[in-house]
């Protein structure tokens, strides 16, 4: 099983002046979307900009800010993430905060619970050689099944059962992302050469010392590799749980209630504020990786 | 090495059977309620019992959605990497918003995708497309860039043209970042396919039929479809592990 589907597991390295190169592309994304927006409202607007007289004016004052578009224009999703995240207090429902922060809850209990049993499973899967024959090609397999299709029956199981609310979800993100934490971290225990561990052996160092003193500290750039991994799909594990239930808070609820409505803007808004949840996770991991890796002397 | 292969097969088989029986013994022993887990006979009878319902499913969420989204999604992202190859500022503006992208839960655009193509396949076809063009984007652009330079420079004292540095060097030596990418598509494609279906359907599908199975509480039929998934997904993995092998024999981690 050398073949282990490794998840966006070389960590990119970081390149110095990319930002005007980013700007370029951004600004030429955000043109193509404004003339997209044209033909692919029309369908909506074409007859309202006749009634109104057509003319170039007119095509834009309609294509761009109609109130069911098909697709909105970036501007009317900025203005609708502007109203929901800023004029609304956060407890109340109509906040995308209190959205927001619902289904940030239930991806860090996840990504806390599901990176613990990772870490357990691959210090097992390390030192017992009947569990790394046994267990392993299981974890492997599990990954091939589409697990987000199971997410429902869980929830709904264990709400049967008087589980409802933060717990089921969780549940989820944490069986999505002790994946890519064990294989990081099995990857990562047995990285030590073997030099290193005969010097142990010489120390008469016991396996618990070698766990603590030299699989652990060199396992460390592989285990935050996996988290970022980990906390993204963690986030999207939650707002998968938030979809079938007919959950009526979380950003995957937004999603679901802005389908069954037809309220486009809203369903983008819902959909860029999970980017931005997602983008801050992973940078924070990242900020944490690059601590730790200072703390314990690594040079950059 | 006969004896490895035949323990490598033997310890999951049996850890994997171990646990069907314990499953099997503790749902009958404790009469768990089959709305809670159904033991694993029950599902076997329930899967035997509505093969029809299921091939039909299978027809539309993976013949007609996951395959021909796999294959546009993977081949456009591969094309848009061989783009950012030739042009550098392109792939300096481009990449680091893939990486941003990769990360960002993607699934969230199916009901976008359901108003714009519709209830039937096509929106779970261009879901998985959505899904797996970027993976394969970075994973080609790092794979791209794998050949050494020494390799280049013989290339280029050979006079070779980009194409045919492309088609004897880099192509081949990319091969096993591709296959990367492929095989983690594999699993994104059933994924975007099944959950694009919670957002609306017609009534068939693989994930129309999880959802409404899961709302009659008919649980056994939810872990039927499971195992049809678990079984394709496996066997999609396990071709391209296949053809992998075959491609990149080459590779240290397939030499002997």
């Amino acid at each position: 099983m050398s073949a282990a589907p490794a998840i966006a597991a070389t960590p990119v390295p970081r390149e110095k002046g990319n930002a005007f190169p980013v700007t370029v592309v951004c600004l030429g994304i955000l043109l193509a979307w404004y003339l997209a927006a044209i033909p692919m409202n029309w369908v909506i607007t074409g007859p309202k900009i006749e009634a109104a007289g057509g003319g170039l004016s007119n095509i834009l004052a309609f294509s761009w800010n109609d109130a069911r578009p098909v697709i909105p224009a970036p501007h009317q999703i900025a203005q609708e993430l502007w109203k929901s995240v800023f004029t609304f207090a956060p407890w109340m429902p109509k906040s995308l905060i209190y959205h927001g922060w619902i289904t940030l809850s239930s991806t860090l209990l996840g990504f806390v619970l599901g990176s613990l049993l990772g870490v357990v499973l691959a210090i097992a899967i390390v030192h017992v050689t009947f569990l790394a024959k046994s267990l392993m090609p299981w974890i492997i397999a599990s990954q091939t099944i589409p697990i987000l299709a199971i997410a429902p029956m869980v929830i709904v199981v264990l709400g049967s059962i008087g589980f409802t609310g933060l717990v089921p979800k969780s549940l989820i993100s944490m069986y999505l992302c002790f994946f890519p934490v064990t294989i990081g971290m099995v990857k990562g225990l047995t990285s030590p050469e073997t030099t290193q561990l005969d010097l142990m052996r010489t120390y008469h160092a016991s396996t618990s010392q070698v766990l603590w003193k030299l699989r652990f500290p060199s396992s460390v750039p592989f285990l935050f590799t996996s988290l970022k991994v980990a906390v993204a799909i963690a986030l999207t594990g939650a707002i998968v749980g938030e979809l079938p239930t007919g959950a009526i808070a979380g950003i995957g609820a937004r999603l679901l209630q802005g389908s069954y409505y037809g309220q486009t803007v809203q369903i983008w808004a819902a959909l860029f504020m999970g980017s931005f949840l997602a983008a801050a996770l992973v940078w924070l991991v990242g900020v944490a990786e690059r601590f730790t890796l200072k703390r314990m002397g690594v040079k950059p | 090495m006969t004896k490895s292969r035949l323990t490598d097969i033997l310890y999951p088989a049996v850890f994997g059977i171990g646990v069907l029986i314990l499953w099997q013994l503790i749902v009958k022993g404790f009469g768990v309620p089959a709305v809670l887990l159904p033991a694993p006979s029950d599902i076997w009878n329930k899967l035997i019992a509505s093969l029809p319902i299921l091939w039909v499913d299978f027809i539309q969420t993976v013949l007609r959605a996951v395959i021909p989204g796999w294959i546009i999604g993977s081949l456009s992202g591969f094309l848009a990497a061989l783009l950012c190859d030739r042009i550098p500022f392109l792939q300096r503006g481009l990449l680091p918003l893939g990486n941003l992208v990769a990360a960002l839960p993607i699934v969230g655009v199916a009901p976008i995708l359901v108003m714009w193509f519709g209830f039937d396949w096509p929106s779970k076809a261009a879901m998985v497309v959505v899904m797996t063009f970027f993976p394969m984007l970075i994973n080609a652009v790092a794979g791209l860039q794998a050949s050494g330079h020494l390799e280049r420079d013989l290339m280029r004292s050979y006079g070779a043209s980009w194409w045919q540095t492309l088609v004897k060097l880099r192509l081949p030596a990319a091969m096993p970042f591709i296959f990367n990418a492929l095989k983690i598509n594999s699993t994104l494609a059933m994924i975007g396919a099944i959950v694009a279906e919670f957002f609306g359907t017609p009534i068939v599908g693989m994930g129309f039929r999880i959802s409404t199975e899961v709302g009659r509480l008919g649980l056994d039929m939810v872990w039927a479809e499971i195992v049809v998934a678990a079984i394709t997904g496996s066997a999609f993995y396990g071709l391209l592990v296949f053809l992998e092998r075959r491609v990149t024999f080459w590779h240290p981690s397939y030499r002997r």
